[in-house]
């Protein structure tokens, strides 16, 4: 109760600060537009030279693409941000402050930031997976919704796992934009479900950083192609994921000497 | 002329040797953009394969020579970004650019060229990487080899003066990201660089004409791969000279209107 206590405060704060810069809405929304139209555009390209990919018909594709702009708008606006002003903190020996407080180090550090106005992405995502699935004209059951919310929270979690990981970094090294700038080109791969990728790259997009399982998996879910060892196997890796991000945390934790800020 | 010439060489080697300096987090850089292409590729791949090997004349071997050839090409064709202006002139950074003899144009230019001298040797090992996963069919001849060579070079020039002049808009309004991403997306369609121009509808491909960046893009990849005559070959060169004169007149005409809009803060 206290975590969500917490986290609604803090949510309530972010949401404030940035709704004194409404004009930024607008201009969120052209660009989610423009780059929503690209990845149409794309799709579009790919279905004139060709009737189903991989065994995906457009419909489909439309709600990975969906789901790919919903985590991506996920990212966007707790996650990454959370992350970045972590490394800057740790960089310029802010991170003192957060020590001092009475609550976990982990969960504070990972609720400071909410970018309000990127939730239109995960707005816009959800729009696109139910258009897909108006175009697919398949009937879904509840239970096939209740199981897509979930591996949509075992994605979420996966993603926030990979990225704590990736941020725990920068208590050994300075730099960690080009390791961000890394992760945004693999993340990228999620617009396309990752079955059409060369084996190496889909263990690699599967085992190393979580695209499989924050987008194709989901989709799956969705369009009845998940079979339950590979639901198993998402909430299994999340899972591993979130304990090793932990650990990560702890070690990075116990590398920290403050730099007296 | 020979004093620029020289200027030129020195503000090379320079940026080369400073660049050289970083060359894990130029490694790191690189990496990074490898996957889009690779993604391209895996797209066109299935594709391909679904349709009987061959689209519009690309198959498996001619997918992979055009993406391998658009990792370098994408690498030569990074300059200085639009969004840097605004830190430039909000710094007043520029105060300390416009000091100097020369425009600073010629310092982004000798910069990022000398900068490209590290990329290709740093591209090498990744490229026989790719080579080695993917099995381009690539069998250029002389001729192809030759034009290429400047075509990267070209496409790198065009590009710089055609982000310098998207980043000018910076001195008039400071919301400039809407507008360069729309930059982008047309960019993104009409270059070649998410796929092929021959894979387009024949309106797009007209279109793309009367823009400069397939020659960006497309041309100097097409070029290597073999799929240009000799006359194309050698008048797309032309037609690249023509877009860096192009673009060149448009950033002197508009630089000067620029910096009557500038009021310099200390640096």
């Amino acid at each position: 109760m206290e975590l969500a206590r917490l986290i609604a405060v803090f949510a309530r704060i972010g949401i404030l600060n940035e709704l004194q810069y409404r004009v930024n809405f607008f201009f969120q929304i052209l660009e989610s537009g423009i780059s929503l139209l690209t990845g149409l555009i794309g799709l579009a390209l790919v279905f004139r030279h060709t009737t189903a990919l991989a065994g995906w018909t457009p419909a489909e594709l439309l709600v990975v693409m969906g789901i790919y702009v919903l985590m991506s708008g996920v990212v966007q606006s707790v996650i990454q941000p959370n992350m970045v002003r972590l490394a800057q903190d740790i960089f310029d020996g802010k991170f003192d402050y957060i020590l001092t407080k009475p609550v976990d180090a982990q969960l504070l550090v990972s609720i400071r930031e909410w970018q309000v106005w990127r939730f239109t992405n995960v707005v816009l995502g959800l729009l696109v997976i139910t258009a897909g699935l108006i175009w697919r004209q398949v009937e879904l059951d509840l239970w096939q919704v209740v199981i897509f919310i979930g591996t949509l929270f075992c994605g979420m979690l996966a993603l926030y796992s990979f990225w704590l990981i990736l941020t725990t970094t920068s208590f050994v090294i300075v730099q960690i934009e080009n390791l961000i700038n890394l992760f945004e080109g693999l993340f990228a791969a999620g617009r396309w479900p990752v079955s059409i990728y060369p084996g190496w790259l889909r263990a690699l997009l599967t085992f190393v950083v979580p695209v499989a399982f924050a987008v194709t998996v989901p989709a799956e879910a969705l369009t009845a192609r998940l079979s339950g060892a590979t639901l198993a196997l998402a909430i299994g890796v999340s899972g591993s994921l979130f304990v090793i991000a932990r650990l990560c945390w702890r070690w990075g934790l116990s590398r920290y000497s403050g730099a007296s800020a | 002329m020979l004093p620029m010439l020289d200027f030129y060489r020195s503000a090379m080697r320079l940026s080369m040797l400073v660049q050289f300096q970083y060359r894990t987090a130029n490694y790191f850089y690189m990496i990074g953009m490898i996957a889009e292409p690779i993604i391209y590729l895996a797209v066109w791949n299935v594709v391909a394969t679904a349709q009987g090997g061959t689209i519009a004349g690309y198959d498996a071997g001619a997918f992979a020579a055009y993406y391998i050839v658009w990792t370098l090409v994408r690498n030569m064709n990074i300059v200085f970004t639009p969004y840097g202006w605004e830190e430039r002139i909000r710094s007043g950074e520029l105060s300390g650019l416009l000091l100097r003899p020369l425009h600073p144009l010629h310092y982004d230019i000798a910069f990022f060229a000398g900068w490209k001298v590290v990329v290709i040797v740093l591209w090498l090992p990744i490229a026989a990487i790719l080579t080695w996963l993917f099995q381009p069919a690539l069998a250029p001849t002389w001729l192809e080899s030759g034009v290429f060579v400047v075509a990267i070079w070209g496409a790198f020039l065009i590009r710089m003066m055609f982000l310098w002049l998207l980043g000018l808009i910076s001195f008039w309004t400071t919301r400039v990201a809407a507008i360069y991403e729309l930059f982008f997306a047309f960019e993104l369609f009409l270059s070649g660089r998410i796929a092929p121009l021959v894979l387009f509808p024949d309106w797009v491909q007209a279109l793309a004409d009367w823009f400069p960046f397939r020659w960006t893009f497309g041309f100097p990849i097409e070029a290597l791969i073999g799929q240009l005559s000799s006359t194309a070959l050698l008048s797309g060169l032309a037609i690249q000279a023509g877009w860096i004169l192009v673009g060149w007149g448009l950033v002197m005409l508009l630089w000067r209107q620029a910096l009557r809009r500038y009021t310099a803060v200390g640096n």
